[in-house]
């Protein structure tokens, strides 16, 4: 077994910042082998493969423990080349194609094969001519060999995004020395006869001695496809499961498991009849989480958390809702029905939002903190203002000052005073600031993406805290959106998982975690059928 | 130490160390070769309530985040057609200041709005549009001022009958109109009081203006249009509001200018109006996406001083005009320094 191992992957510890993302990881890839590799958003999928790769990040924030291993030598790189010089090779997510180029030249790109000219003899190698022919020969192998048929001197450009993914995989495999490829979600993008073929052309690569790596979201297909499998939780290997050993529920399963501490310990006082703002047919277009079909019913005074994996769409629909993308669909608050796309409507009918771009949109970066709690509320619903003469209303400095404080005090916000510019404060307490501007506008419905991303544990649990003390003591109904289904699971009292821009279904929070872990990969439905 | 002098250097900033060193030097330097000090203050003084309103004109565009907006030449176009036709029906006194007002500031609101349109088709790249709206605005209206059916013989060039001229001589309407309001000696030093008053008020407006519920408005689209989308705020409409702004302060800004210099400047003369302008807020310590009137104050000071010294010192000690070449040095300077330095909202 020992002589097969192309790839180890040995006890890799890294943290950023002292924040622990992976531990202990262990993962093999022997020859000829497709192994899978899955998990949540965060799971540390992402930082494995930095490492692997050699990814600058990775050296900037304190390199990393642990061995990689490639044909039995120990092997560190510091930049992707070197990992390519090495023959690991990686296909990736989004296409890294020139589209004006053809096929042939950008499989062939920076290792095209080049003859010898006049000039190239008095300068260097650099100068040389390159050889159309027979770099068009190598790219025509290299797809044969992928069992692809359209022409190699078309450019990229106009091919459907099917091609390109194979274009992706051909440009791996014609770099001679390619021992291991790595696909980072490669049928994403797919369509589901697109997909097949390229699981065929996996298998293909396996067969004839590759290790493969296979990373996706798509449970059937690493089911189907992969010899072995690595579930990776929380930066841990929560499993290592054979072929046969699978099966999406198990996965599925293994994935989301964790222990859930339930924050909210209270009385459901949720009206299930009564909608507070019934959502139809809402479509946003919102780059790289679009909503395609959703319908939901909101009820006053709950929380409802809004899961799915990345790029599903769930934070497009507080997005557009709140008008910040555009949208279409029907939106009927308490009765009345409110047309999508003007922010200024919404928040004067009592909706408030708190983006999951902290720094982008929810808050001035160079402002004070008071004008940043403020304006929201001075803009939309004309508070904060005193009339001077009949024809001048200005900025009213002792209500502002007094609502500043008012607030710092009641949400804790550490900083030394309402004029200290927000850049200066930590995350945690910029989070604060964000609820603080939209607790200002006295929102009947609170809108809340990703609260706690990148703050830490401790201001974490206070700024989900404070979201329960807001339902509870002011009656706010939260949309709360988050890509921690721990998270959801410790604060909602209903949970609406979102799969491609779709309500997959509603989950309480103390359904099993398998449930949560079919819903987020699209499998729920199946489930029956799949038991069997 | 080293920490206070980092600090200092963060507040004020390599444009202004190197601005004020200059000044410096050459205020020693024109102590040397025995200048009069009272003669260079009176002058500066003037130089500085005559040029500051066009540079406070550049403020509204910043605060909308259109950028340092140099077309300023288009409010100047809106301002001297104003001054033309308060000439041409022979008035006088305040009542043609009055008049060139009445007509150049709706002028500048129909040219504003529409420029403002424009710089919403091709946002972030308002500067480089704005510098050749500016400069195809003057030589468009070179035959506006040809051809323009204006009869007044002061105005029209003496032979031929038709055309105005090249500069026009403002002595029978409203030179110093402003600079002589109220205006008062101490010892040597001519103090301008009605110009710096009147840059005063301008300034107050501009501040008030900031205060009310629009003004933070306007601030907030040009600091960040997606928090200002998420406050409801229409950034367009802003963005337009801000540029009609700045092309009312420019048409009144040239009118200040004028009456100060004592003639208009028709034709090519408007033509690089804009660049002075900007290199002083920038002095000043703004950048093209923040400023405040105190920019505009001690830009304008640091930067007319500059000029108000250097020529007399540099020409007693050099042969020939360099002092025009120091001033273009340091504008131009100034504003490529600006433009190539990234103004970021974070660190």
């Amino acid at each position: 077994m020992e002589s097969t191992s192309l790839l180890k992957l040995d006890k890799i510890c890294k943290s950023y910042y002292g924040n622990r993302v992976l531990k202990d990881v262990c993962l093999e890839i022997k020859k000829g082998e497709i192994h899978g590799l899955v998990g949540e958003n965060g799971a540390g999928k992402s930082t494995l493969m930095n490492i692997l790769f050699g990814m600058p990040v990775i050296q900037q924030t304190g390199g990393y423990e642990g061995d990689v291993v490639l044909e039995g030598n120990q092997v560190c790189f510091t930049c992707p080349s070197e990992a390519m010089d090495y023959g690991i090779g990686m296909v990736h997510q989004e296409f890294m194609l020139i589209p004006g180029f053809t096929v042939a030249e950008n499989i062939k790109l920076n290792r095209e094969r080049t003859k010898p000219n006049v000039i190239s003899r008095l300068i260097g190698k650099k100068m040389e001519t390159i050889d159309v022919q027979r770099n068009r020969h190598d790219a025509r192998a290299s797809l044969d060999r992928l069992g692809m048929s359209f022409d190699e001197m078309m450019p990229v450009g106009g091919l459907p995004v099917g091609y390109m993914q194979f274009i992706e995989v051909a440009r791996e495999i014609d770099k001679e020395n390619t021992k291991v490829v790595v696909f980072d979600e490669p049928t994403a993008v797919l369509t589901e006869s697109e997909a097949e073929q390229f699981l065929d052309t996996a298998r293909k690569l396996a067969n004839d001695g590759l290790g493969v790596l296979f990373i996706s979201h798509r449970l059937d297909e690493v089911v189907s496809l992969c010899d072995r499998i690595t579930v990776l939780r929380d930066g841990e290997v929560v499993a290592l499961l054979n072929r046969g050993e699978a099966s999406i529920q198990r996965i599925a399963e293994l994935m989301v498991g964790r222990q859930i501490n339930r924050l909210a310990d209270r009385k459901k006082t949720v009206q299930v009849n009564k909608p507070i703002l019934e959502i139809r047919n809402l479509a946003v277009e919102m780059p790289g989480e679009k909503v395609k079909e959703f319908d939901l019913d909101l009820y006053e005074g709950e929380i409802l958390g809004v899961g799915g994996l990345a790029g599903h769409g769930k934070i497009g629909i507080a997005n557009g809702i709140m008008g910040m993308y555009p949208a279409t669909g029907s939106l009927v608050k308490q009765g009345k029905s409110l047309p999508l796309g003007d922010t200024m409507l919404m928040l004067q009918e009592n909706m408030a939002f708190v983006s999951e771009d902290r720094r982008g949109v929810g808050l001035l970066w160079d402002e004070s903190i008071e004008h940043n709690i403020i304006i929201a509320a001075m803009q939309s619903q004309k508070k904060f203002l005193k009339r001077v003469t009949p024809l001048l209303t200005i900025e009213d400095r002792k209500k502002i000052h007094e609502h500043t404080l008012k607030m710092i005090k009641d949400l804790d916000i550490r900083c030394v005073g309402p004029q200290q510019l927000v850049k200066r404060l930590s995350g945690g307490n910029q989070q604060k600031i964000c609820i603080a501007r939209a607790i200002t506008l006295s929102p009947d419905i609170l809108f809340v993406s990703e609260p706690t991303r990148g703050i830490d544990i401790g201001a974490k649990r206070i700024v989900l805290d404070l979201l329960l003390q807001l339902n509870r003591d002011l009656g706010v109904t939260i949309v709360m959106t988050s890509s921690e289904l721990a998270e959801l699971r410790s604060v909602c009292d209903r949970i609406a998982i979102i799969y491609e821009g779709r309500l997959e279904g509603v989950l309480p929070p103390d359904a099993p975690d398998l449930d949560f872990g079919l819903m987020m990969a699209g499998e729920f439905e199946h489930k029956g059928a799949d038991q069997v | 130490m080293k920490n206070i002098l980092d600090l200092a250097y963060n507040i004020i900033g390599l444009p202004r160390l190197i601005i004020s060193i200059f000044l410096l030097v050459f205020l020693i330097a024109a102590a040397v070769v025995d200048l009069s000090i009272p003669m260079l203050t009176g002058s500066l003084l003037v130089r500085v309530g005559m040029n500051a309103v066009l540079v406070l004109a550049l403020i509204p565009a910043i605060k909308a985040g259109t950028g340092l907006n140099l077309a300023l030449p288009l409010g100047i176009m809106c301002g001297l057609v104003g001054a033309v036709v308060a000439i041409e029906y022979k008035l006088s006194g305040a009542a043609s200041f009055a008049v060139a007002l009445a007509i150049a500031v709706p002028l500048a609101i129909i040219v504003g709005y529409l420029y403002g349109l424009v710089l919403n088709r091709i946002k972030g790249q308002e500067m480089i549009v704005g510098t050749y709206v500016g400069f195809s605005v003057v030589s468009g209206m070179c035959i506006f001022w040809l051809l323009a059916p204006f009869k007044n013989p002061e105005m029209v060039w003496a032979y031929g009958g038709t055309g105005l001229r090249n500069t026009i001589l403002l002595h029978s309407s409203f030179d110093k109109i402003l600079n002589d309001f109220l205006g008062f000696k101490i010892g040597e030093i001519e103090i301008p009081t009605g110009l710096l008053l009147f840059f005063g008020l301008l300034c107050f407006m501009v501040w008030l203006f900031g205060k009310t519920r629009t003004g933070n408005a306007m601030h907030v689209a040009g600091s960040n249009p997606r928090f200002a989308l998420s406050c409801g705020i229409n950034i367009d409409k802003m963005r337009i509001l801000g540029t009609v702004l700045s092309t009312i302060l420019a048409c009144i800004g040239i009118l200040v200018y004028s009456q100060s210099y004592g003639f208009l400047q028709l034709y090519q003369g408007p033509l690089m109006m804009a660049f002075p302008a900007a290199a002083a807020i920038l002095i000043g310590g703004a950048s093209p996406k923040k400023a405040a009137i105190s920019h505009v104050i001690i830009g304008t000071f640091l930067f007319q001083s500059l000029l108000v010294v250097a020529p007399p010192v540099i020409n007693v000690l050099v042969e020939g005009s360099f002092s025009e070449v120091f001033r273009g040095i340091v504008s131009n300077g100034v504003i490529l320094y600006a433009l190539a330095t990234k103004w970021e909202g974070g660190e």
